[in-house]
């Protein structure tokens, strides 16, 4: 069961050290300000394109341990140790979410714990349940967002002068593609959802819905329902780094909406590039195994 | 219909050795043609627009972004029965469509019912812009060799050889309805990579690209699986040698107005490469050169020393979409259901004691 004091406690001590994180690194910024303040009012003055906006190109990287568990977590083994030792575990990491923790709804959260505990299970078996059990980070289905931001993995961004910019994440090379001042409504559900950016001062501002509700947040089961609605903003720093924060509503699911924020990097390496992460094919002996000749299978 | 009957059809016929021969016959047609040219031989490149001139980006490089479109029903190689002209006449063209069409299984009732249901089936996914040959009436896609046909193949070595051999039992017992295992599947079914390899050819639907542009980068992401190849300009080298990837390696630069993109380190591990070519010599390069407001040529050379006997290179037109259609998310392995299908069927037919002869 839930502990309230610890909770309060994870709370205090996460706010406590974002916001000191966030003034170490926006020195000129405001004091006592939140950190979409801190973010938003920074001093910094960007590179721009022609168009007088901020240029975002580049590959970017996050460095928090999200991932794994949005929320607190300590180190942990990894589901199998006996075979992987150190290379499977976990890293521990401080939580990402304003506040520490989601707002789950009592039932919610009783659905988080039970997708935590069989985020391993997958079966393919069944059409009708082929997304009931299992992470879909584990099966190499595309992110969705805000998690493809947080992977373990760089993205880049692509910024011209026309009228979208182009998101790559190198985690299953997924892409999304953000229409700028685009008033058009998603026109089906998507993994990667639809995404529409606008600029806010130096901020991008992209809204995201009409997000496929099979994705998930984390390893930890966190998770949403097909009412997700991402309102993420990205903001120059420095040249070499952007604030990232996203705010998460959900009415079906959470009890009011919530905000994730951590500083996305520049990737600086000389030559760096994209690469393939192209995982199928590591997904399907677990998939598909159990239905090989002699595999056993029905 | 369900979606899932269509997809194995397409992957069925994606799954075939002959792949983009597969693809370019059931291939389809353009936009409708806005600059005819007039008559005569094919020209050597699409000439530009009159009165047009290249649109910049604000940092100076000719402005390519947008979506395309690639579709066409002209052949990637010449028919026989066009083996005498690269180009035809008004008339010769409309026949040459026509049965272009035909063969797509447009409206014809041979074969029997069950045919006629596949054929009508078929018929909604198709690319609406797939009647029309190109618009300078080409026989082929390929316009060197001057015959219009993929060259004369190398003789394989006995260990490519062994692996072709290997591919095509594999394709066999994927083609019976008896796949052994998952490896049995081509790389299309797999979900692994679909048309987001190059070359691009024109293929049943989603025959979209979008380019995006940035200093430094051209990307161009295909509808037909979500990834974009990012590619950079700032003459950095390739990867080295033994760095393979599905999509290989992309370097870009500018020769005047005309992208040259140049590809290597590709891998195919149990899969196929383009044409069986051998990924440790192929190398693939494409030149996209705006033309028009909404007009694009795309033309691709591929070298092969240890599979062809000399290069060969396609020219194919790519047009300007409405900017109301737009890309799609194309997810393939997040749902792909008739995966199962096909192996659970296997596993019971083998139970019935079927065996692929």
């Amino acid at each position: 069961m839930h502990n309230r004091l610890t909770t309060a406690v994870i709370a205090l001590g996460t706010a406590a050290a974002t916001s000191v994180f966030w003034l170490a690194m926006t020195p000129t910024a405001g004091q006592g300000t939140s950190q979409s303040q801190a973010g938003a009012g920074a001093a910094y003055r960007p590179v721009r394109m022609a168009d007088g906006h901020p240029n975002l190109n580049g590959i970017w990287q996050a460095l928090v341990t999200a991932n794994w568990d949005l929320q607190d977590h300590e180190a942990q083994p990894g589901p199998h140790p006996e075979i992987m030792g150190a290379y499977g575990a976990g890293p521990a990491g401080q939580s990402i979410v304003d506040g520490g923790e989601i707002p789950y709804q009592p039932w919610a959260l009783a659905k988080k714990k039970e997708n935590l505990e069989r985020r391993m299970v997958t079966d393919v078996s069944n059409d009708l349940k082929w997304h009931d059990v299992g992470d879909p980070e584990l099966k190499c289905y595309m992110p969705g967002v805000p998690r493809a931001t947080y992977m373990p993995f760089p993205f880049q961004i692509v910024q011209g002068s026309g009228p979208a910019l182009l998101f790559a994440y190198e985690f299953t090379s997924s892409t999304r593609i953000v229409r700028m001042n685009s008033k058009a409504e998603a026109p089906s559900d998507a993994w990667m959802g639809w995404s529409r950016g606008r600029w806010e001062g130096d901020t991008l501002v992209v809204d995201v819905t009409g997000q496929r509700q099979e994705t998930w947040f984390d390893r930890a089961g966190d998770f949403h329902s097909d009412g997700l609605h991402v309102i993420e903003r990205y903001t120059p720093m420095s040249a070499y780094h952007l604030a990232y924060e996203a705010t998460i509503e959900d009415t079906k699911v959470y009890t009011r909406p919530w905000k994730i924020s951590f500083p996305l990097y520049r990737r600086m390496e000389k030559s760096v590039q994209l690469l393939e992460f192209k995982c199928v094919p590591f997904t399907e002996d677990m998939l598909y195994g159990r239905f090989r000749k002699n595999g056993g299978a029905e | 219909m369900s979606p899932r009957r269509e997809l194995s059809r397409l992957r069925r016929l994606l799954s075939t050795a002959a792949v983009s021969l597969a693809i370019v016959s059931m291939s389809a047609a353009g936009q409708a043609p806005k600059s005819q040219p007039s008559a005569g031989a094919a020209p050597k490149s699409t000439p530009p627009t009159k009165g047009w001139t290249a649109a910049r980006t604000p940092w100076g490089d000719p402005d390519l972004q947008g979506v395309w479109n690639d579709a066409t029903s002209t052949p990637l190689q010449r028919p026989t029965g066009v083996a005498s002209k690269d180009t035809l006449d008004d008339e010769e063209a409309a026949g040459f469509e026509k049965q272009l069409a035909y063969d797509l299984t447009r409206d014809r009732r041979d074969g029997g019912n069950a045919v006629d249901v596949n054929r009508a089936y078929n018929e909604h996914w198709m690319d609406a812009r797939r009647l029309k040959i190109t618009p300078d009436r080409r026989t082929s896609l390929i316009v060197d060799p001057p015959d219009g046909r993929i060259p004369a193949l190398v003789a394989p070595t006995p260990e490519r050889q062994r692996a072709r051999n290997t591919r095509a039992a594999a394709n066999r017992r994927f083609n019976a309805g008896m796949p052994d295992s998952h490896l049995d599947m081509s790389l299309p079914v797999r979900c692994i990579i679909r048309t987001d390899s190059p070359p691009y050819l024109p293929t049943i639907y989603n025959n979209d690209f979008q380019i995006f542009q940035a200093p430094g980068y051209v990307v161009i992401a295909p509808e037909m699986i979500h990834s974009a190849r990012i590619v950079p300009l700032d003459g950095r080298p390739h990867l080295p040698k033994g760095f393979r990837q599905w999509l290989g390696d992309t370097r870009g630069r500018w020769e005047g107005t005309t992208l040259v993109l140049e590809t290597t380190n590709f891998r195919t591990d149990e899969g196929v490469l383009f044409q069986n070519a051998n990924p440790a010599t192929f190398k693939i390069t494409e030149r996209l050169t705006r033309v028009g407001p909404s007009d694009l040529t795309y033309e691709f050379t591929v070298e092969d020393p240890t599979t062809w006997t000399r290069p060969w290179t396609a020219r194919i037109p790519w047009t300007k979409i409405d900017p109301a259609e737009q890309m799609y998310e194309y997810a393939c392995h997040e749902d792909n259901y008739d995966f199962v299908h096909f192996l659970t069927g296997a596993r019971i037919r083998e139970k019935k004691g079927e065996v692929v002869k």
